[in-house]
């Protein structure tokens, strides 16, 4: 299981970029912490997600 | 007659004690955005004794911006890098000051901020916030990054919040108010966001120096 955002996820071996979409997330507007690393955003492709895994998504906001 | 240099240091280092006047008057944070946030931001920097402050905008003063931001009405039509200069040296004559009067993008944006310790994102715009937040995060690990999300409307106070990500990387605002038809942005919402920024950096200028 992939705890995200504070919730246990069956998502085990899908990409980032894979997760991101399926959960209609702009990659665009968003930052990833993963296991207390910031994922680079030319690497959501390539980047699967572990069993253990613990992830932060950020969805950045307009305005300021 | 304005104060001397050596006057203002020792003011300051007597109201929040010398170790850490030392700290922050050698710390350099850049400032990426003037408007709402950015400019409330450099203003609490300057009066916090920062020592140099890298403040980077493409952007004239617009009427709309006297709502929430830190220029004056005798102002619109000036570029904020000038703008924000004039009011900040007003306030602290001895702060160190560097402008870049350029939109930030993947290919300046590492430049830019080559000196600076510690960056406060306040952009208004969601897609250059994660522009900002990958370039420094990945390729500046070393440096400390500040940014905001939400803090349109006039929601409560109280949802303002700093949060820490990771150890380089901390966020403040309610995450989710964004500016809509509805929803505008307020003086006190944005300037207490804005606060939150500028104390997250003192935080952490005196924890890193």
């Amino acid at each position: 299981m992939v705890k995200i955002n504070g919730t246990e996820c069956n998502v085990c071996g899908k990409s980032l970029a894979e997760y991101l979409k399926s959960e209609n997330y702009d990659e665009k507007r968003v930052a990833v912490e993963r296991n207390g690393e910031i994922v680079p955003k030319s690497k959501y492709g390539e980047t699967f997600l572990e069993d253990g895994d613990t992830l932060e998504v950020v969805s950045f906001v307009g305005g300021g | 007659m304005i104060p001397t240099k050596e006057a203002m240091q020792a003011a300051l280092a007597k109201r929040i004690g010398r170790k850490l006047w030392e700290k922050v008057s050698s710390a350099c944070v850049a400032v990426c955005g003037l408007g709402g946030l950015g400019s409330n931001i450099a203003v609490m920097l300057a009066r916090a004794g920062v020592g140099k402050l890298c403040l980077i905008d493409f952007d004239k003063v617009d009427i709309s911006n006297l709502n929430r931001q830190q220029y004056k009405a005798g102002q619109l039509g000036m570029y904020k890098t000038e703008a924000l200069s004039e009011v900040l040296l007003e306030i602290a004559p001895y702060i160190e000051i560097e402008t870049h009067t350029v939109r930030m993008d993947e290919r300046n944006t590492q430049e830019l901020l080559r000196d600076a310790d510690i960056i406060c994102e306040a952009f208004d715009v969601a897609e250059a916030k994660a522009m900002l937040t990958d370039i420094v995060l990945t390729g500046l690990p070393d440096k400390y990054l500040v940014s905001a999300s939400g803090m349109a409307g006039m929601g409560d106070a109280n949802n303002i919040k700093t949060r820490k990500i990771t150890e380089h990387f901390f966020i403040c605002g309610d995450g989710v108010s964004e500016v809509t038809e509805g929803e505008g942005l307020v003086s006190s919402r944005v300037m207490l966001c804005a606060a939150h920024q500028a104390h997250k950096a003192l935080q952490l200028i005196e924890e890193i120096f």
